[in-house]
């Protein structure tokens, strides 16, 4: 049975057929979690906002299935986040196997106090359909399917988009292009731009499988099984009992022969044993690369997911990384198209992405190497490590069966404010760190993060930032929202309690403390006492530069 | 910390005699394992990666040009 049929959406004529091309601030390329995540934050920032998709349907077979912590905060920002969770499986345990015995077992969220889990499993159909319906409530968003761009042109002051139809071509402008259109982008090919990298020699078959089981909601790798020797194999549970199989079968399988029915069903029979009652709902074969364009700007078209860079599926980096390429893209934008900023701001987005991703390859190239090792030597370090991994807590630490996606910490960016010396602030949620969660009590929920605005925040624990300097804030052109922590009744509202002191403990903060935090909910500033000056520069080079840098530019 | 190649081992004779008994009747295949294993416990009491890159290129050094194809 299939647990899943795509929704034909309905293609409509687009008016631009006959006329004038129209203006967008921003059209979107590619309808897949990152085109849409972008969608749905321009829209709701209040920019209309063009989103073309060459398909009229979401992913066919489940794909991306595993959503990090950090996906999962970003979409509850963009009101999206719940349906996704109650669909989906929430998993923070994975086992490691070795021949025939575990060899240990992990938690990715040991400790208490989180919103969301490290991980939802859930299948990208499901993921894209909620996306699209969110896209349908936003009426400063228009989503059309099968436009496909056959052309673009980057002039000085716009980009000009050409859009095939199955009525004819059509073109439409823009300040600005995002090209989310997919591993193989062909946008990336139409300008001209390359990806480089890395191809490794070696196919898996990955099989989505319908079967009721009573296989708990956790991540299983197996490295040289019983069942599958000499190779590795993986098993993830997904929404709707669809379970994933993944399976490495060297460079030499015909990926023809492998993906038949008849070549499968044995491999399965092999892992899941006799009793089990399953069939196979998909099935590829793949291999995979890490690559990534040089620049992720190139003047008026950014690139953003995995047209702009690519990993290897082990650690769920490619869609999560894609999704937060977007959420740091989205508020730069904003302030560059209304004037806030520079648009030298959007470079911050290729210098912080680049970085991101290279993060990404770099963590998905070394659990390649050591899941499938190549030469004699390799083979011999990985073995020995998987022996001694058993027996000895820190071999278990060089085991690496994927090192699962968390967000990029970007410490070196142009955009941070350094810490003072003398604030003597550790290491822990430094300028360029993704902005922990931690229970409150509070009129917008039980969340911190709920109490971040799409602009700047100020947390001030206890009454660090007086009511003047709040309302000055408030009126700057890039200013910042305040909320207060623990200010009792001297702090106007919003403001949280730290339910279980979990907030100041993960912030280390203690009473005058403020931090700055970026739309993308990344700090980029800190101090122990709160002074406006130091705060206000801080907001401008966060915005790349000072506002009347953008003035000038403007002018 | 430097790599220590001063010699620090009391009974030199005694280890070495050790290391060759640890691969007494093993294979090639088995053989290399241990020697992983051995190197992979070795590091991890060492852990210093300063040392550890040292030794490495240490390691690296005065290869004479491959034979075995």
């Amino acid at each position: 049975m299939r647990t899943y049929t795509n929704t034909e959406y309905p293609y409509v004529k687009p008016a631009d057929l006959d006329g004038a091309p129209r203006h967008w601030p921003v059209i979107v390329a590619g309808a897949g979690p990152v085109g849409l995540t972008a969608a749905i934050d321009l829209a709701m920032r209040g920019i209309d906002v063009l989103l073309l998709d060459e398909d009229n349907t979401v992913s066919v077979g489940s794909r991306a299935i595993c959503w990090s912590k950090r996906t999962l905060e970003i979409l509850d920002r963009l009101g999206c986040a719940e349906r996704l969770v109650d669909k989906g499986v929430r998993w923070n345990v994975g086992r490691v196997f070795f021949r025939d015995e575990q060899i240990y077992e992990f938690d990715l969220l040991p400790e208490a106090g989180h919103r969301h889990p490290a991980f939802v499993n859930l299948q990208q159909y499901w993921v894209e359909q909620f996306l699209v319906e969110r896209v349908a409530e936003l009426p400063q968003a228009e989503l059309r399917w099968q436009n496909r761009v056959v052309g673009v042109t980057q002039q000085p002051d716009r980009v000009a988009v050409r859009v095939a139809t199955p009525d004819g071509e059509y073109v439409v402008h823009a300040d600005w292009l995002i090209v989310a259109d997919g591993a193989r982008s062909p946008i990336r090919g139409m300008l001209g731009l390359d990806s480089d990298g890395q191809v490794f020699h070696d196919r898996f078959l990955i099989a989505d499988i319908h079967m009721r089981s009573e296989f708990p909601a956790e991540r299983w790798f197996w490295f040289d099984p019983p069942f599958h020797r000499n190779q590795s194999a993986l098993l993830h549970r997904q929404a709707d009992d669809v379970w994933r199989v993944d399976f490495q079968l060297g460079w030499d399988a015909d990926p023809d022969q492998e993906r038949k029915p008849e070549k499968i069903m044995p491999r399965l029979r092999a892992m899941l044993g006799d009793k089990a009652e399953f069939d196979i709902e998909w099935a590829s074969v793949y291999t995979f690369q890490c690559r990534r364009m040089r620049s992720f700007r190139h003047a008026r078209v950014l690139f953003a997911g995995d047209a702009a860079h690519l990993v290897s599926p082990f650690g769920a980096r490619g869609a999560n990384g894609g999704i937060q390429d977007v959420d740091n893209l989205v508020w730069k934008l904003e302030l560059v198209l209304e004037d806030l900023a520079p648009s030298t701001l959007l470079d911050s987005y290729d210098a912080e992405r680049t970085l991101a991703a290279d993060e990404n390859i770099r963590n998905s190239t070394r659990s390649t190497e050591f899941i499938t090792p190549k030469g004699r030597a390799s083979r011999a370090f990985r073995d020995a490590t998987l022996t001694l991994a058993k027996r000895h807590a820190f071999a278990r630490k060089l085991v690496n069966s994927g090192r699962l996606s968390v967000p990029a910490t970007l410490v070196d960016s142009p955009l941070n404010t350094p810490d003072r010396a003398e604030d003597r602030f550790g290491a822990a949620m430094a300028p360029g760190n993704c902005a922990a969660d931690a229970p409150v009590i509070g009129p917008r929920g039980d969340w911190l993060l709920r109490y971040l605005d799409q602009g700047f925040t100020m947390l001030s624990f206890g009454a660090a930032v007086p009511a003047d300097a709040v309302a000055a804030l408030a009126g700057d052109a890039v200013g910042c929202n305040v909320v207060h922590v623990n200010a009792g009744s001297a702090g106007p509202a919003p403001g949280v309690r730290d339910r279980d002191g979990l907030l100041a403990q993960r912030y280390a903060a203690r009473p005058g403390t403020c931090y700055l935090i970026r739309p993308d909910q990344h700090v980029c500033g800190r101090w122990r006492a709160f002074d406006l000056a130091r705060v206000r520069n801080a907001l401008a080079r966060a915005s790349g530069g000072s506002a009347s840098a953008a003035r000038q530019e403007a002018a | 910390m430097t790599l220590n190649t001063d010699p620090n081992i009391a009974a030199p004779d005694d280890f070495y005699q050790d290391l060759i008994d640890l691969h007494r009747d093993l294979d090639d295949k088995q053989s290399a394992l241990v020697n992983a294993k051995l190197i992979l416990l070795l590091a991890n009491h060492v852990g210093d990666a300063e040392v550890l890159r040292q030794a490495i290129a240490a390691a690296r050094e005065d290869l004479s040009p491959t034979t075995d194809a």
